[in-house]
């Protein structure tokens, strides 16, 4: 009874060390972990049992091509876990910035109250002129407000990859649009006339959409309009057309009423004075929002989903992946048992052998994790996708393996790597040297 | 079948090294069954054969568009239409724009047209007789803990009513169901009357409707009606695109991402995986058993019984990991249906996922089963027995 009950007390003790290294691998900054392995590395080198551990951890190294195919198990297991959830993460990622990057402190979009969205969106031209009138907007060096009151309509345009109609964002913009947004650049042919049927295409529409090549012309709304330049914005802008604001109203009937009025601030400081004055004007009725609060909120749901996705499906992977690595290891521990019990009947202490599985798996571990990163960056950086944005038009983004993505996919590798070598790791340590030394 | 303790055996020889890959063969199918279930919830929605006797009449120029009304009587007029109704999208906001479920106002004869949404003749007439009534699917009023009689304020996005207000109320005067499980995620939302989306609101749409849904006499005859509608408003300003209502589901999710590629690649990581572990463990099984086998040839066992000896026990550990990851897959289904109601697409375990299920897990069993049960196949009876 006294036995069973040790045992059981010795189990939940490892179950809690499990659990709380992985907290701390998982949670414990790249920083942290890299003086972990500098006093780790010094341990080996400076003390008696370091170098035992050591010289123990380089046995079953060299070990390992004996058993490569079981070893491997552990590799590849652990680099589908992270090529996986670095691949899903980097989705999330690509959406976030791309949408996050389109929005700044010094910028505002003001819409109709409760819109939400600019395709929702109502703002008469009585309101426009009220709004772009207010004195914490910038003005340019011939005095006029840096404002643009847009039109954002919805196209349906034949997509590149399956020929079905996907739809695009066309955004009618005002004469101050390039003064609002400095960062969007003509890269082919030139902007559109105001007063002309003519659209310059973003670079990922014009990559995603049939027909939006130079030149080429579009049936919208009866009319034909030209594309006559390409642009880059680096952001979400990239996937939509522009036009002339009065243009797209007239061919889509909209009189002279817009969709929202994007506006510069002379200091992003004055952001809140602006949202009060404008709020409680009794004249009219609207929401203002920095355009980075009003894109956070456009990514915030897509980009959790994602996450949420990514996280679940590394989850149970990594569980699967934990069974692996598991049997591997009391494979290799079972397969070295004769030569552990040798190593502690010379006197050897437990705590070298449960250093050296741990090690050997640790090692292993992150040579799949680098190998799934790796072969997610590899696959996936850059890659585009493209989705349904708020406005029901489509939105392109890129995936984005970054860096910080790349680590976690390494933490995970660690802490999977962990758990699977500190239970066969403690077995080896445990077994009595009598049993070790008749086994085989 | 006589020999299934033989495999019984075999199979538990190690218990700890069979329950660890048992585990990962859970883990891996688990994810197998909710992977095809989100699929199969893409791919039900597009689907339905009720869907495919209905055409949709939206703008060409897209579907955000609205139509004129008076197109209503020239396409009731078209051959090969038995019925049409009209409905338009509200976008309505309950409390928190997380909340999202589809909201719209429908023409009086709309539900005419959905046989497969259950409503009982007198909710169906005390939405006729409430200018505000509501309905809503069983599942978004689980959700949202709404019953009959409840008053439900949404925060309008597009259209604010005629005094300014941006809250619509409504009263809620019945729950609908949808019988066929993979059609349950229809039920996730509200429809209310267009006399009370006219009157109120602050743009005038009485002339203009955002789509026409038409009942066909014959689905048969779809692409020639559909050609026939587009035809009456062919070179106007308000030119139409009608197509089957699946046609259209299946376009506009394809929109949204390539959920087949995603859930593909997802997959292929995941059996490739697990291909190599439990294929691993079966050699190890099998190279720990080789005088054992020997044994077995030598009093009488044939070469091949030892083949289909070893590849029986690779299925069957597929078999019985596989069984238990899907059942989890199910239960985990269930009890995320029961806490978030049916947002989240995720479409019931059928026939379908659990045939394709078991194909796979027969499949990879006998892939990983084939190179360990050809050796323990070809073993020479007095090398196995002298440990050579």
């Amino acid at each position: 009874m006294n036995r069973r009950l040790r045992e059981l007390g010795f189990g939940l003790l490892s179950f809690v060390a499990v659990l709380l290294a992985v907290v701390l691998i998982t949670s414990l900054p790249v920083a942290a972990l890299a003086a972990l392995l500098v006093l780790l590395a010094a341990w080996m080198a400076f003390t008696r049992v370091g170098q035992q551990s050591w010289s123990v951890t380089k046995v079953g190294i060299a070990t390992i091509p004996q058993r490569l195919g079981s070893s491997s198990v552990v590799v590849v297991g652990i680099a589908g876990v992270v090529g996986v959830l670095v691949a899903l993460l980097s989705m999330a990622a690509g959406f976030e910035t791309t949408l996050q990057e389109t929005g700044t402190d010094d910028t505002v979009i003001v819409m109709r109250a409760g819109a939400q969205a600019e395709i929702n969106s109502v703002v008469d031209h009585d309101t426009a002129v009220v709004v772009s009138q207010a004195p914490q907007v910038l003005h340019d060096a011939a005095g006029r407000p840096i404002a643009s009151p847009e039109l954002v309509v919805v196209a349906s345009v034949p997509k590149k990859s399956d020929g079905l109609d996907g739809n695009v964002e066309i955004r009618g913009v005002g004469l101050r649009a390039w003064a609002l947004r400095p960062n969007v650049k003509i890269i082919a042919g030139r902007t559109f006339q105001p007063g002309l049927r003519e659209l310059v295409v973003g670079r990922r529409a014009a990559a995603q959409f049939r027909g939006l090549g130079l030149g080429s012309t579009l049936k919208l709304s009866g009319q034909v309009w030209t594309v006559v330049g390409h642009f880059d914005s680096g952001d979400s802008h990239n996937s939509e057309l522009w036009g002339d604001a009065d243009v797209v109203a007239s061919a889509y009937r909209r009189g002279n009423s817009m969709s929202s009025i994007s506006m510069r601030l002379t200091d992003a400081g004055t952001y809140e004075a602006l949202k009060a004055s404008l709020t409680t004007d009794p004249r009219i009725k609207v929401d203002v929002l920095t355009t980075r609060q009003y894109y956070n909120q456009q990514s915030e749901r897509l980009t959790q989903a994602i996450r949420a996705l990514g996280i679940t499906v590394g989850v149970i992977m990594a569980v699967g992946a934990v069974f692996g690595a598991l049997n591997t290891m009391y494979a290799a521990v079972a397969a070295r048992a004769r030569e552990i019990a040798t190593l502690r009947a010379i006197g050897f202490r437990g705590m070298p052998v449960i250093v050296s599985v741990l090690l050997e798996t640790m090692l292993l571990a992150v040579l799949g994790g680098a190998i799934g990163a790796g072969l997610a960056w590899g696959m996936f950086d850059n890659y585009t996708a493209s989705t349904l944005g708020n406005n029901f038009s489509q939105v392109v983004f890129a995936f984005n393996v970054t860096p910080a993505l790349l680590l976690s996919g390494l933490k995970w590798a660690l802490a999977i790597g962990f758990i699977g070598g500190f239970f066969p790791a403690l077995r080896a340590a445990r077994l009595p040297v009598t049993v070790g030394l008749r086994e085989l | 079948m006589k020999y299934f303790h033989l495999v019984w055996a075999a199979l538990f020889r190690r218990k700890t090294r069979t329950l660890f890959t048992l585990l990962s063969v859970l883990a891996a199918f688990l994810l197998f069954g909710l992977l095809d279930s989100v699929r199969m919830a893409f791919t039900n929605a597009s689907s339905s054969i009720a869907a495919a006797s209905r055409l949709v009449t939206m703008s060409k120029l897209s579907f955000t568009m609205s139509l004129p009304k008076s197109l209503l009587t020239r396409i009731q007029a078209v051959p090969g239409v038995a019925e049409v109704a009209y409905a338009n999208w509200f976008g309505g906001i309950y409390q928190d724009p997380k909340n999202f479920f589809p909201s719209e106002a429908i023409s009086d004869n709309f539900l005419d047209l959905f046989p497969e949404w259950q409503l009982s003749p007198e909710q169906r007439k005390a939405l006729h007789d409430t200018r505000t009534g509501a309905i809503v699917g069983a599942s978004l009023a689980a959700k949202f803990h709404w019953k009959i009689g409840d008053r439900i304020p949404l925060q309008a996005t597009i259209f604010p009513q005629k005094d300014g207000s941006n809250t619509w109320t409504f009263d809620l005067v019945g729950i609908y169901h949808v019988s066929d499980p993979k059609l349950v995620s229809q039920e996730n939302a509200l429809f209310f009357n267009w006399a009370y989306f006219d009157e109120v609101n602050q743009f005038r749409v009485g002339s203009s409707v955002g789509w026409y849904t038409e009942k066909l006499q014959d689905t048969r005859r779809a692409d020639e009606v559909a050609r026939a509608i587009d035809a009456l408003s062919e070179d106007s300003d308000h030119e139409t695109k009608t197509q089957s209502e699946q046609a259209f589901t299946a376009s506009f999710i394809s929109q949204f991402a390539d959920i087949g590629l995603i859930v593909g690649s997802i997959m292929g990581a995941v059996f490739f995986t697990l291909v190599l572990l439990t294929g691993n463990t079966m050699a190890q099984a099998v190279r720990e058993r080789v005088p054992e086998l020997a044994v077995l040839k030598t009093i009488g066992f044939s070469s091949t019984s030892v083949l289909n000896l070893v590849l029986a026990e690779s299925v069957l550990l597929l078999l019985l990991g596989g069984v238990m990851g899907l059942v989890m897959a199910g239960v985990v289904i269930d009890i995320v249906r029961a806490k978030l109601g049916t947002s989240i697409p995720l479409a019931s375990l059928d026939g379908g996922i659990w045939l394709r299920a078991l194909a796979l897990m027969i499949a990879i069993g006998l892939i990983v089963g084939a190179l360990p049960a050809v050796r323990g196949m070809r073993l020479r009876i007095v090398d196995a027995l002298s440990g050579r």
